[in-house]
């Protein structure tokens, strides 16, 4: 905004709004924090009932006890198998599929994006007692393929995509047509190299959809050796005798992933939602 | 590809005002935009839509998935009526979305008006805003019990060395939906922060530079430019945050299991015990239609007040 104000009260307001969110920040963040100075206490600490905000003394083996405890290692691997499985299919369908609705005119088009749209908004429990059975019938219960292909579609996605690639001009696609490349080969050699950005936002936002998704794999997978990382999770916090310790080093160790790809992919994750039309 | 190879030379040769496209290449072109839609058209069929009508089949029927449904027309739609743990459930998720929706909208466009503006540490007080939005509901739901726990959480801690509480925040029926708003909070300010900053970094500075001119001040820009320019992100991030509501599950399911009592059980819930719990696959597929229907509802509702004030705009 442009001001009319004086450049001292000016900075009197900047200064005082600097402070609020900061101090609005530190509480954002100490959640986070405290997990973490939880999950590196040492053990009789915790029920000790004193107020140590800053840590008394780093214990690195919670980690290595947690992980001792728990087959997490199992569940991360059954984790990363799907969300990666699901960033390949789902990332390429949503691509092709939001190209088709953004640059094609043809019958039944509107018709289908609502469509599309609609499934936006049907919640997974409306759905989850026929899906079950859907997933049952077609054999993949208890499996990875049970978890990744209900949710290979991503209606979100699509219309990301969609508004993302209105704004490709359409005379670089006439113009291939005219030199007579093949539909596939105008997506693949034009429309994708002019798609990066999306498709960071689409790789990034996939992978944290799947890797944090819970209902599903909860109805879906019923081995515990099959279980994702939050499933997991869910059965630590369940258990009768809870050891906070051990549920905070694993909850730090499930975010990792995530952690790692926002603080490599912060600046896309949060510019990338500008340049995708959810404004 | 192959294509490519075989035509292009062909292409090349022919000028390009005599290219008359047969009648298989036109076809072909044509159908094009089916086959890029088709695997998630087919996709949305099997694993969406038929879902939704087969929910719809089953909730006239009686059926525990052991015997063969068996046909009870409305019956499952009246019980709703008086079933008390179905209404409380869904006065449940009408507070919690009242009072999460309004609260994050606001927060949200507040930080994101504060952080547009040039400040020291930009980017890492955005980031830390935004970090919760990356936190998976079940780690969120494990942290926050963790903090509100009665005997041992710091909230209770530091209440006590300012002289307050405890609180039973999770075990007393009082307290428990407003932890799990506050939690809700957490997540959901970032994330309409950030949908809020790009919006208001795609407004052109002439507006700003054009009411300075007239003589606005800065609550006046704002009333004015601001506020009015932000409307279709104000309307998406409403609907949203509502389905998101309306939707909760994993944070409840994790933190208080919509206890203690059913002070936190939501829609969603109620509909997973009486599916996955209790057998009564009729009985929730009815609840999930109920469920469907409001939002939809809502949506459409929105959307009409939408489009009608848009037009005086």
């Amino acid at each position: 905004m442009v001001t009319t104000t004086s450049p001292a009260r000016q900075r009197l307001e900047t200064g005082g709004l600097w402070l609020l969110l900061t101090a609005g920040a530190l509480v954002m963040f100490f959640p986070i924090y405290w997990m973490f100075a939880t999950a590196i206490r040492p053990r009789d600490e915790i029920f000790s009932g004193a107020v140590n905000l800053l840590p008394t003394g780093w214990v690195w083996s919670n980690f290595t006890a947690a992980l001792s405890r728990m087959p997490f290692l199992d569940w991360t691997w059954n984790s990363l198998v799907i969300a990666i499985a699901a960033v390949v299919i789902t990332v390429s369908l949503n691509l092709l599929c939001g190209y088709a609705f953004a640059k094609f005119r043809f019958a039944g088009r509107d018709i289908l994006f609502i469509g599309v749209l609609s499934a936006l908004m049907i919640p997974i429990q409306v759905i989850i007692v026929p899906l079950f059975l859907v997933v049952a019938d077609l054999g993949l219960l208890n499996s990875y393929w049970g978890v990744i292909l209900p949710r290979a579609a991503e209606a979100f996605g699509i219309f990301m995509v969609r508004q993302f690639m209105v704004s490709i001009p359409d005379e670089l696609l006439e113009a291939a047509r005219l030199d007579g490349a093949s539909e596939l080969t105008i997506f693949l050699k034009v429309v994708l190299p002019l798609s990066k950005p999306i498709i960071a936002v689409l790789i990034i936002f996939t992978f944290m959809w799947r890797w944090n998704d819970f209902v599903l794999p909860l109805v879906i997978l019923t081995d515990q050796e099959m279980y994702t990382v939050q499933l997991g999770l869910n059965l630590l916090k369940g258990q009768y005798n809870t050891e906070w310790t051990d549920i905070m080093a694993i909850a730090l160790l499930s975010l990792m992933p995530m952690l790692v790809i926002f603080v490599f992919f912060q600046r896309q994750l949060i510019q990338g939602i500008a340049g995708t039309g959810l404004k | 590809m192959a294509d490519l190879s075989m035509t292009y030379p062909k292409e090349r040769s022919e000028t390009t005002t005599s290219r008359k496209p047969g009648w298989w290449s036109s076809y072909r072109s044509r159908l094009t935009p089916y086959l890029f839609i088709a695997p998630n058209l087919l996709l949305f069929s099997i694993f969406v839509f038929f879902p939704l009508l087969y929910a719809a089949y089953i909730s006239v029927h009686q059926w525990s998935l052991i015997d063969a449904p068996e046909f009870n027309g409305v019956q499952n739609y009246t019980r709703l009526l008086s079933d008390g743990q179905f209404w409380q459930s869904l006065t449940n998720t009408v507070v919690y979305s009242a009072a999460t929706v309004p609260t994050s909208l606001f927060l949200g466009l507040f930080l994101a008006i504060g952080l547009n503006r040039k400040l020291a540490a930009r980017t890492l007080l955005r980031s830390i805003y935004f970090l919760p939005v990356v936190v998976s509901s079940v780690a969120t739901a494990v942290i926050a019990a963790w903090l509100f726990n009665d005997n041992y959480g710091i909230i209770n801690a530091l209440l006590k060395q300012a002289g307050v509480g405890p609180v039973a925040w999770l075990s007393s029926p009082r307290w428990a939906l407003p932890s799990i708003i506050l939690t809700t909070l957490w997540v959901r300010i970032g994330f309409c922060m950030v949908v809020y900053l790009a919006a208001l970094q795609s407004i052109s500075p002439s507006y700003y530079e054009a009411a300075v001119i007239d003589g606005a001040t800065r609550p006046q820009q704002f009333r004015f430019v601001t506020w009015p320019l932000l409307r279709p992100t104000t309307f998406l991030l409403l609907i949203l945050n509502v389905i998101y509501s309306f939707q909760v599950f994993d944070l409840i399911f994790v933190m208080t299991g919509g206890g203690p009592g059913f002070s936190t059980t939501m829609i969603v819930q109620y509909i997973y015990q009486a599916a996955f719990a209790s057998s009564e696959m009729g009985y929730a597929s009815a609840m999930g239609m109920v469920l469907f229907v409001l939002i939809l509802l809502f949506t459409l509702i929105q959307w009409r007040i939408n489009r009608r004030t848009e037009q005086f705009v």
